[in-house]
């Protein structure tokens, strides 16, 4: 394992839809924070877990606090890496088009804007995972 | 090895806490480390003293606070978690106006950051849960 001084690679997995559980919100929650200690860290987004990008969402039938908005400004907090998971998508029906475009600022190349997605296969998803110090499955 | 630990389920409703704590005990036994013991989501359920399950089944706080006891272990339950499902240490009790209290012994209340610590700290780190 990497030494505790050096940056230790963290992904956290997000496997359910946003809001039928608290497990997607607590996930965000845990993600903001651990940007604050500075080390290499990405999020996967597979199974139900594509759901939480999807662009237009609307919680006011169901009385809960929409906090999709809180997606695009990971980019802000470092956040750089959100692997979706390709075959996730296409099983239920979604494209990239139907998430919400989330960016981050490339300070090596002028601030320009490039997307945080990635679309990966899930072949590509079990080198990532198996590339990881740390996983927090959510 | 350095274990760090995390229960994010409550307890009795699913096997989580049981198995973390089986792990930790057994871990212990074999003379290995456990950095800490975080408690996420219904997780932090686990750290309330007012559970009073029945006398033939096992007391799962009661079991985490006696291995702590024993072990010095840092059992920590995530304080927003905490907060929204009703679980308050004293401190917390006042800050927020609340007529009591009810973390149990040898469970303290901290912030996420302890979690992503433990993550960093650990050479291991271990997740019970779904």
């Amino acid at each position: 394992m990497s030494q505790a001084t050096s940056k230790k690679k963290f992904l956290y997995i997000n496997r359910r839809a946003p809001y039928g559980t608290i497990y997607a919100l607590e996930s965000l929650e845990v993600i903001l924070i651990g940007a604050a200690f500075e080390q290499d860290v990405s999020a996967a987004f597979l199974d139900d877990g594509v759901f939480q990008l999807m662009n237009g969402q609307d919680t006011s039938g169901v009385g809960m606090k929409n906090f999709s908005k809180t997606y695009r400004a990971l980019g802000d907090y470092e956040v750089r890496k959100l692997y979706v998971e390709r075959e996730s998508l296409a099983e239920r029906g979604l494209t990239l088009e139907d998430l919400m475009p989330i960016t981050y600022e490339d300070e090596d190349e002028d601030y320009a804007e490039k997307p945080s997605i990635r679309l990966v296969d899930r072949s590509e998803m079990v080198r990532i995972i198996s590339e990881q110090d740390v996983i927090l499955s959510f | 090895m350095r274990f760090g630990i995390v229960v994010n389920e409550g307890p009795y409703t699913h096997q989580a806490s049981d198995s973390a704590y089986q792990f930790a005990k057994a871990a212990l036994a074999r003379g290995h480390e456990i950095f800490r013991v975080f408690f996420y989501h219904d997780g932090v359920n686990n750290g309330t003293r007012f559970t009073v399950p029945p006398q033939d089944d096992r007391n799962l706080q009661r079991l985490w606070s006696e291995l702590a006891e024993a072990h010095k272990l840092d059992l920590v339950v995530c304080i927003a978690a905490a907060q929204r499902r009703g679980v308050l240490d004293a401190n917390e009790a006042k800050r927020q106006g609340k007529d009591g209290d009810n973390i149990a012994p040898g469970f303290r209340i901290s912030g996420l950051g302890q979690l992503i610590e433990a993550g960093i700290q650990s050479d291991r780190l271990v997740v019970f849960g779904d």
